[in-house]
């Protein structure tokens, strides 16, 4: 490595090569005004991608036809387009499985159409990277904001990162192919934004420059062997464990289901580094109301929380940025001032309001309380937060028209 | 309605019709508010928008770092780009001006009175103030096109809210016209339509600055007459370079 974090030489782009660090905190940046699908083209640009396979659904259409255009413009090894979501998935895991750095994006009907895939990439331990604009499932039918398929992605094996705005999509990107790509780790990282929210609002966002480039993906980290005929996940796929072929072979298969999941958990060091904290806390630290939000909804209740401070109401913002490895330890200590926990969220069903309960499960006494909640498409006005908060603290509403 | 705090942002709602250029428009206000120095962002409506039906787009400028993302649901101002928006309730929101925040202000693109005496009534009491301003017509007398009427409602925005002045307005247009960014693929193929209607890229852009530069200085006079102050505190972040590419 050279000085100021540039190792030697170029990617196969021609960009300098320099280290994560250097990229993700050190690099000088200037701002920009675009929108998110924007930012993910200038993400991508510098992550030294070998290939990318795409296929249309709003909200992630533009992110996707923009880093068909970095192909153009001989930033990604490979792109082409897939025949439908779930073929983009097998594909994409066949590059990974190549030995490819790579990403996609997908959103809403897509994800629920690849999704037996996204277990199978953990399992075979692929790190490809997936940038899913989350909007609304056939929930009925939505094509807008709604976070819903985040909770059907929980248990799928892979790493879940949730964007609060366009620089933290940004950074994550970058910051997700150095994790998922450690040795230890070597899971799927999907980074998650709100669609529509992110993908379609313009906002500054600081950006380093665009001639350096992450180190490209060295396959022999990986912890398995590249399409390997004997060894999992190569071994799994032309001969399936669970055909019991072997006594060895079936524990094998069997201790891997864990071993997915320890993957995941030994991501924390990592994903606290380059995210600089799996929580982000906004606010005041000693107040009795917290709200628990992550992505756009934590946006939302920092916005609540200035008009309750207008109103002389000390509130603060724990946002989760990680929701796999999920922050237990960090969310407990956020909170210990906390009478109520207030959990704002964009779906019908509250998965991060189970999160939070499971995991303060006989170790918190506030209450929590799931509120508000917007599904389908609907906007989530601060306001709203704000007057839930305050009835629940028995006050009275003063602006709210 | 009894304590609402000094106003430290304005949130715009521009309901329209698809085709108008709300959401280009939307871009532009923000993209100008942020070269002069205030924190701002823009949306559109995120939906299935076409031709001649509801589209609306939004911005947010203030003085702080705006979290808050979506429609706007509480605006401060309402931008009407036409008047099907109030005569055939092609909004939203019912009536248009729902969610209004006290002492906001309404701009409407027509030529004749549009409100109903009980609609004065109820923005009154809140001090809301109407202008009805004749955009579409200006766009036409200024830039031979009815496609303009976008320009002439940024002029009128800022004229009106006094918190951008004319260089960051230029910038802001500028900054859409030279390519920098589009708001969508089917505005690109209407570009490169617009270009062969005015022949040059440069003369576009000098008609939309006239334009916008026409309704600046109409609003700004009549804001003056109605004693409205600007309606943000100034900059916190004065510009030195030029918008990025």
């Amino acid at each position: 490595m050279g000085n100021n974090g540039v190792y030697q030489g170029v990617n196969k782009s021609g960009q300098k090569i320099v280290s994560p660090d250097y990229m993700l905190f050190e690099a000088p940046r200037e701002k920009v005004f675009m929108t998110g699908s924007e930012a993910v083209k200038e993400a991508v640009k510098r992550a030294s991608v070998d290939a990318s396979v795409s296929y249309p659904i709003t909200p992630q259409s533009e992110a996707a036809h923009l880093i068909g255009e970095l192909w153009v413009e001989g930033y990604v090894g490979v792109y082409f387009r897939g025949e439908s979501e779930f073929g983009v998935m097998s594909e994409v895991a066949g590059c990974s499985m190549a030995g490819a750095r790579v990403i996609t994006t997908t959103s809403g009907p897509g994800t629920l159409r690849a999704m037996e895939n996204f277990p199978m990439w953990a399992g075979s331990r692929l790190p490809i990277q997936l940038v899913l604009m989350a909007r609304g499932v056939n929930s009925p039918l939505s094509i807008q904001p709604d976070n819903l398929e985040i909770s059907f992605l929980l248990d799928t094996g892979c790493m879940i990162w949730h964007a609060e705005n366009a620089q933290e999509l940004f950074d994550m990107i970058l910051a997700g192919f150095v994790v998922a790509e450690k040795t230890d780790v070597h899971v799927p990282i999907i980074t998650a934004i709100d669609g529509f929210f992110i993908s379609h609002t313009r906002e500054s966002i600081m950006i380093p420059p665009e001639d350096i480039a992450l180190p490209p993906y060295n396959p022999y980290v990986s912890p398995t062997p590249i399409i390997d005929a004997e060894i999992a996940p190569g071994r799994y796929i032309k001969d399936p464990f669970v055909m019991k072929s072997n006594y060895i072979s079936y524990a094998t298969h069997a201790s891997w289901q864990w071993e997915v999941r320890a993957a995941i958990e030994r991501s924390r060091p990592y994903a606290k580094h380059y995210l600089r904290g799996l929580i982000e806390e906004f606010g005041d630290s000693e107040a009795e109301l917290v709200f628990i939000a992550s992505g756009t909804a934590a946006s939302q209740a920092k916005e609540a929380t200035r008009m309750l401070l207008d109103e002389g109401i000390k509130a603060k913002v724990v946002k989760v940025k990680s929701i796999r490895p999920f922050p237990h330890q960090e969310l407990l200590e956020a909170t210990k001032t906390a009478k109520y926990i207030i959990v704002p969220e964009f779906n019908v069903v509250g998965w991060l309001e189970r999160e939070v309960r499971a995991s303060f499960y006989g170790k918190s006494n506030a209450t929590i309380i799931g509120t508000p909640r917007v599904a389908g498409g609907m906007t989530m006005p601060p306001e709203i937060i704000y007057r839930d908060a305050l009835k629940i603290l028995g006050k009275e509403v003063s602006y709210v028209l | 309605m009894i304590s609402q705090p000094a106003r430290k942002r304005l949130n715009i709602r521009m309901p329209a019709l698809g085709g108008q250029g709300a959401v280009t428009a939307a871009h532009i206000i923000a993209t100008a508010a942020d070269y002069e120095g205030y924190y701002a962002v823009s949306n559109p409506f995120f939906g299935a928008e076409k031709r001649m039906a509801p589209a609306e787009s939004y911005a947010r400028i203030g003085i702080e770092p705006i979290y808050d993302r979506g429609e706007v649901v509480y605006p401060d101002i309402i931008m009407v780009f036409h008047h099907h928006v109030i005569t055939m309730g092609k909004s939203y929101t019912m009536p248009f001006y729902s969610g209004i925040k006290r002492d906001g202000i309404i701009i409407i693109n027509t030529d004749e009175e549009l409100l109903k005496p009980e609609d004065y009534k109820k923005l009154e009491s809140i001090n809301v103030k109407v202008l009805n301003f004749p955009a579409t017509k200006i766009a036409i007398d200024i830039a031979g096109t009815e496609l303009s009427t976008n320009m002439a409602m940024i002029g009128v925005l800022f004229g009106a809210t006094q918190i951008v002045g004319l260089p960051a307005i230029e910038e802001g247009i500028k900054s859409r016209f030279m390519k920098k960014f589009v708001a969508s693929g089917g505005t690109a193929s209407l570009d490169s339509a617009l270009e062969r209607k005015f022949k040059k890229k440069l003369e576009l852009i000098e008609k939309n600055l006239n334009t916008a530069r026409e309704a600046f200085n109409m609003a700004l006079e009549w804001a003056k007459e109605n004693g409205i102050s600007p309606m943000l505190p100034p900059a916190p972040m004065k510009k030195q370079e030029p918008v990025q590419a």
